[in-house]
């Protein structure tokens, strides 16, 4: 585990120089507030739709995707760092697994789950 | 034990003095005056102590002054917590990743052995990819958080676009893990001493497919559909205002370096110097004694690896100054129908002919 150690000090380094800079653009900037700056952005006109609106059901589909392929992804990991090893047996195995995984991009392919209007 | 500890300290302190104090201020100058290169404008060059403009370089301080002195915008309706937490998240994972890349070898100085990285992880690349992504909830909290109907869409598009490329960086790599046979980045790097075994000999397709997976990740032209300035104002920070705006710039660079850092360490021979080998180095610095000479060629490694860092910044900022940006549907569809199967045959080719050999 003692390797782990300069990362746990360089993320507390690295968090307090974030936090460091957050703090001090707080204090330092100006405070002028009234109604109209407060407004969200909307270039120059009032907001006149909230953005917490129901979105597109296609991000929702490409976050599944993202988990369905990326999990299947990290399996592979372990599988080449000792590929050399494994030989013709775990190259075959692993092209199975992969003509599976190529099955399900096909599919979701042809099912137009990729298409964009 | 405490030596240990003071080496640690010492790199982590020159890991983070070069990210934070070199390059996330010179990049900002840097992008400006490519541009200005490019586009045939003179550029940043107005910021000026006592008439002395030095080429422009004085802008990131006065940039720096100017920002932190601003407001801090909070827009009406946003979510305080979320909004002050997007930067943080940002900036934060993109100081950490550069934890795990070697910067040079193992060296032998007066009895002691000097391993030239901060963490040396044996799941390096892997360190590399979990903190790349938790990038990805800054963005989206940033557009989510800000009550803004941009932002939302611009976070929206940089969570889909972010977790597309992210699968295909992800099986781009596989291919230099089973030539390499390591996870290790250090073991990595050790393995490129010869010109001909560097990874972009050994992998030409997967060192394009993770180039261009990792501008992507990074939301850089041509892939910066989610801070589209023509479409959607800013994107996800249109509503950040003083060093919290710039909090965004700075993850963006310091990412920017950290891709330039894994490119060189997997691809680009890592601190080996092309055709010169380190015994030849050695050779050449003779003169100053057993130890000095180590020390010479620590430097010079460690000069290889930055004057090959800054080589692929310049090239991602000639990329972003030289291509249009991309349509949205067109992004999704290189993400998914082109560099997923081009990274899963790049897969099925590098077995075979490693098989083969």
């Amino acid at each position: 585990m003692s390797e782990y150690i300069p990362v746990l000090i360089m993320l507390l380094l690295g968090a307090g120089t974030a936090v460091g800079i957050l703090v001090a653009t707080t204090l330092i900037g100006p405070k002028k507030s009234f109604a109209d700056k407060m407004e969200p952005f909307e270039c120059g006109e009032h907001p006149i739709v909230s953005p917490k609106l129901r979105f597109s059901v296609k991000f929702y589909l490409v976050a599944i995707f993202f988990v369905i392929f990326d999990i299947e992804a990290v399996f592979l990991y372990p599988w080449a760092v000792l590929f050399k090893r494994l030989g013709i047996f775990g190259f075959i195995e692993m092209m199975i697994f992969l003509v599976i995984l190529a099955v399900g991009l096909i599919y979701v392919w042809k099912r137009g789950a990729l298409e964009w209007e | 034990m405490i030596a240990d500890l003071i080496e640690a300290i010492a790199k982590i302190l020159f890991v983070f003095g070069v990210n934070m104090g070199f390059f996330a201020p010179i990049l900002g100058w840097v992008e400006r005056k490519q541009s200005a290169v490019m586009q045939d404008r003179v550029g940043a060059n107005r910021a000026d102590i006592f008439g002395f403009t030095l080429i422009g370089l004085l802008h990131p301080l006065s940039d720096t002054i100017k920002l932190i002195t601003k407001e801090d915008f909070i827009p009406a309706g946003a979510n305080k917590l979320f909004h002050t937490l997007a930067p943080f998240i940002s900036l934060t994972p993109a100081l950490i990743t550069f934890a795990v890349v070697p910067f040079g070898g193992q060296y032998e100085i007066f009895g002691r052995r000097i391993n030239l990285v901060v963490a040396d992880l044996d799941v390096g690349i892997l360190f590399v990819f979990a903190f790349a992504s938790l990038a990805t909830y800054g963005t989206v909290l940033a557009g989510w958080s800000s009550n803004n109907n941009w932002s939302f869409l611009g976070g929206l598009r940089a969570a889909a676009q972010m977790l597309s490329y992210e699968v295909a960086m992800g099986l781009s790599i596989i291919g230099i893990i089973m030539v390499y046979g390591s996870l290790k980045l250090t073991e990595i790097g050790a393995m490129q001493t010869d010109f001909f075994k560097w990874g972009i000999f050994l992998q030409p397709i997967g060192f394009i497919l993770f180039l261009t997976c990792a501008i992507a990740e990074n939301k850089r032209a041509p892939f910066d559909i989610p801070e589209a300035e023509t479409e959607i104002v800013a994107g996800y920070f249109t509503e950040y205002s003083s060093m919290k705006f710039i909090m965004f710039w700075m993850g963006e660079f310091l990412e920017m370096v950290t891709i330039s850092g894994i490119i060189t360490t997997l691809f680009l021979g890592a601190w080996h110097l092309p055709f010169i080998s380190d015994e030849r180095l050695l050779s050449l610095f003779g003169f100053a004694g057993p130890n000095g000479s180590i020390i010479m060629l620590m430097m010079a490694n460690i000069a290889t690896f930055f004057g090959k860092i800054i080589f692929m910044i310049w090239f991602q900022m000639t990329i972003r100054w030289t291509l249009p940006r991309f349509r949205y549907d067109q992004i999704m569809k290189l993400g998914w129908k082109i560099m997923l199967p081009i990274s899963l045959i790049n897969i099925f080719i590098t077995g075979l002919v490693v098989l083969l050999k």
